[in-house]
């Protein structure tokens, strides 16, 4: 357990030191009577804390800075809202946030530097002390007297924090579909809609082998498209145990299922197939992300991990040429579940 | 299974005495092999056929008839077994070669052994099995004749869902993924048209021996990686290198933080 070792004395060597190091202070308080009592204030002015000069040129920095933080604040806004691939890129999105909090630093910077009246205090963690406290109030407010325009500069403040805020929770709507969710309902399927592969090709239903999987899609639509793609494999017809109301939805056995995962939106890119299936687990497909299993025979249903309903199945028919179709729309929503999904009706198509 | 359903229940009783006549094998250690005590100087189908009653035919039946039922056997040993008639020289090949045959306990899932039988006697097996039935042969991929960048797409899509982007395996519900490190290319063919254990096949109509020869150039890449990035944390991927990130890499840096502003302070 050497490793054990290394993080103890690393442990000893940061906080053993500073103890040693308060003890040093305390000390040396304790001996020339530190704190503050009446006679530390100034006479003329009666303040505790010395008046500073106005520094006009260093307010003005601090007001571009937060200006411009709030300006990269709304752009972020602007970005993630109208995002378009090569017009708006997403590292536009990064610039934007980068400029509001290094604009907002830097501007915490000045005011700290340039416009606050420091003076170095080092003192024990005081006691509860209504005198002492109320003198602490008057200093923090004496120490802005170099503000020459608090409230622009307050006004400002607030508004880079509030575009940096607004921007930072901006990304909770794609969380999910709050207004107008009838895109996501939209599929390409339709009764007759033909099935290919990767490469348009019409899938003949006599190539569909059992014990492998393959990826279909709907002719003559984006790929890209979620609910276009498709995982068929085949089973033995006498295996199938579908839902009721899916008789004739596979055909030879021939099972279509949307690929994406009800859980997270993944592709199922596991179709588990037993070589010997008296002793070997049955078949199912499962998704590589969070490993939801799901069982083929019986329309998808879950048999293991975090998804919380079947994958959609899609009704295949043979046509005339012997390929496959889509004989209608999926049972279900395709994608990713959020709330209220799991209790409304089937989609519509396109 | 169901196939052969009807070929079991005729060779039903032929089987069963068969299992009482291996039973002697059944009885040995699982890691033993059985052998004829007076081995043929070459390799023939007489010594595939001996070496089989005695170390296969216990879970796969007489003559590869396959046992679908589990049935006691001397030692309370129990056989189970999937048919090989019409399994051609593939896949004994591979499972013998790999060592994934024979197995101890049919009910756990075959992996990568130290090979026990000798080269003469899985050339004798492996032409014995062919002999049950016609089935594939043997596969001679060429990977030097891949591309490696079509490899590895195929990989990403196809393969990389279980055995994971740079081959070091895995798990699935239910099974084990195996590494692909240091695989001869045989192996590796011999498996994507197979599907050993819970694997789907894979025929040439889904990949094509040249799209085969890609993704084995590909999968040998990955036996001794070019790590560009560095330090490749056993090549596992993104969750790993996460881990690291977060627990060894940003405590690093506040710990030098700390000791910056320490030494700063103490000036």
């Amino acid at each position: 357990m050497k490793l054990g070792h290394w993080i103890v004395a690393a442990l000893a060597f940061l906080f053993g030191r500073r103890q040693k190091h308060n003890a040093e202070e305390v000390a040396e308080e304790l001996a020339d009577d530190g704190g503050r009592g009446p006679e530390d204030r100034d006479p003329e002015t009666g303040r505790l804390v010395p008046p500073g000069s106005p520094d006009r040129a260093a307010e003005n920095v601090v007001l571009l800075l937060l200006v411009l933080a709030m300006l990269a604040g709304a752009g972020f806004i602007v970005v993630y809202a109208m995002y378009k691939a090569p017009v708006l890129p997403n590292e536009l999105l990064g610039i934007c946030m980068g400029v509001a909090l290094v604009s907002i630093g830097a501007a915490l910077t000045i005011v700290g530097k340039r416009l606050v009246v420091t003076e170095e205090l080092e003192e024990d963690y005081p006691t509860a002390d209504p005198e002492e406290q109320a003198k602490i109030v008057e200093t923090v407010r004496d120490s802005g007297s170099r503000f020459t325009r608090k409230r622009l500069l307050l006004t400002a403040g607030a508004g880079a924090g509030g575009a940096l805020g607004l921007a930072a929770l901006t990304p909770v709507l794609s969380l999910g579909p709050i207004w107008d969710t009838a895109p996501l309902e939209r599929t390409p399927w339709y009764r007759g809609r033909r099935i290919v592969d990767d490469k348009g090709r019409p899938i003949a239903a006599a190539d569909i082998e059992q014990k492998t999987f393959y990826d279909g899609f709907a002719e003559g639509w984006s790929k890209e498209d979620l609910s276009s793609l498709l995982i068929i494999i085949r089973l033995d017809p006498s295996e199938l145990h579908l839902p009721a109301g899916r008789s004739g939805w596979a055909p030879r056995g021939i099972l279509a299922y949307s690929k994406i995962c009800t859980h997270a939106g993944c592709a199922i890119e596991l179709y588990r197939k037993p070589t010997f299936p008296t002793v070997e687990p049955e078949p199912a497909f499962v998704c590589p992300c969070h490993y939801s299993t799901f069982n083929p025979a019986d329309g998808a249903q879950v048999i293991f991990g975090p998804a919380g309903r079947p994958l959609p199945q899609l009704p295949v028919m043979i046509d005339g040429a012997g390929n496959l179709r889509s004989a209608g729309n999926f049972s279900a929503r395709v994608g990713p579940s959020w709330w209220g999904v799991r209790f409304r009706p089937s989609t519509e198509h396109e | 299974m169901r196939r052969v359903a009807p070929i079991a229940g005729a060779c039903a009783l032929f089987a069963l005495s068969a299992i009482l006549g291996a039973a002697p094998a059944a009885a040995q250690p699982p890691s033993g092999i059985v052998r004829p005590t007076t081995e043929p100087p070459k390799p023939t189908l007489e010594l595939g056929a001996q070496l089989f009653a005695g170390n296969c035919a216990s879970c796969h039946g007489i003559a590869g008839s396959g046992i679908t039922k589990p049935r006691p056997g001397a030692g309370n040993l129990t056989g189970e077994g999937p048919p090989l008639r019409g399994v051609g020289a593939l896949a004994p090949d591979f499972y013998l070669r790999s060592g994934y045959m024979p197995l101890g306990n049919p009910y756990e899932q075959p992996e990568a052994n130290r090979v026990l039988l000798t080269d003469k006697e899985i050339r004798s097996l492996v032409s014995y099995v062919a002999s049950l039935g016609a089935g594939p042969g043997i596969p001679h991929p060429k990977p030097s004749h891949g591309d490696i960048s079509e490899g590895q797409e195929l990989f990403t899509s196809t393969c990389a869902g279980c055995h994971q982007l740079e081959g070091r395996g895995g798990f699935v519900t239910g099974a084990r993924v195996p590494p692909l490190q240091n695989l001869p290319a045989k192996r590796i063919a011999e498996a994507v048209r197979i599907g050993p254990y819970l694997m789907p096949k894979f025929s040439k109509s889904q990949i094509s021996d040249s799209q085969l020869n890609s993704i084995i150039r590909y999968v040998q890449s990955t036996n001794a990686p070019d790590n560009r990035g560095g330090w490749s944390i056993g090549n596992l991927g993104p969750i790993p290198e996460g881990l690291v990130v977060w627990w060894i890499a940003i405590p690093l840096i506040l710990f030098f933080c700390l000791l910056v502003a320490r030494r700063r302070r103490s000036q």
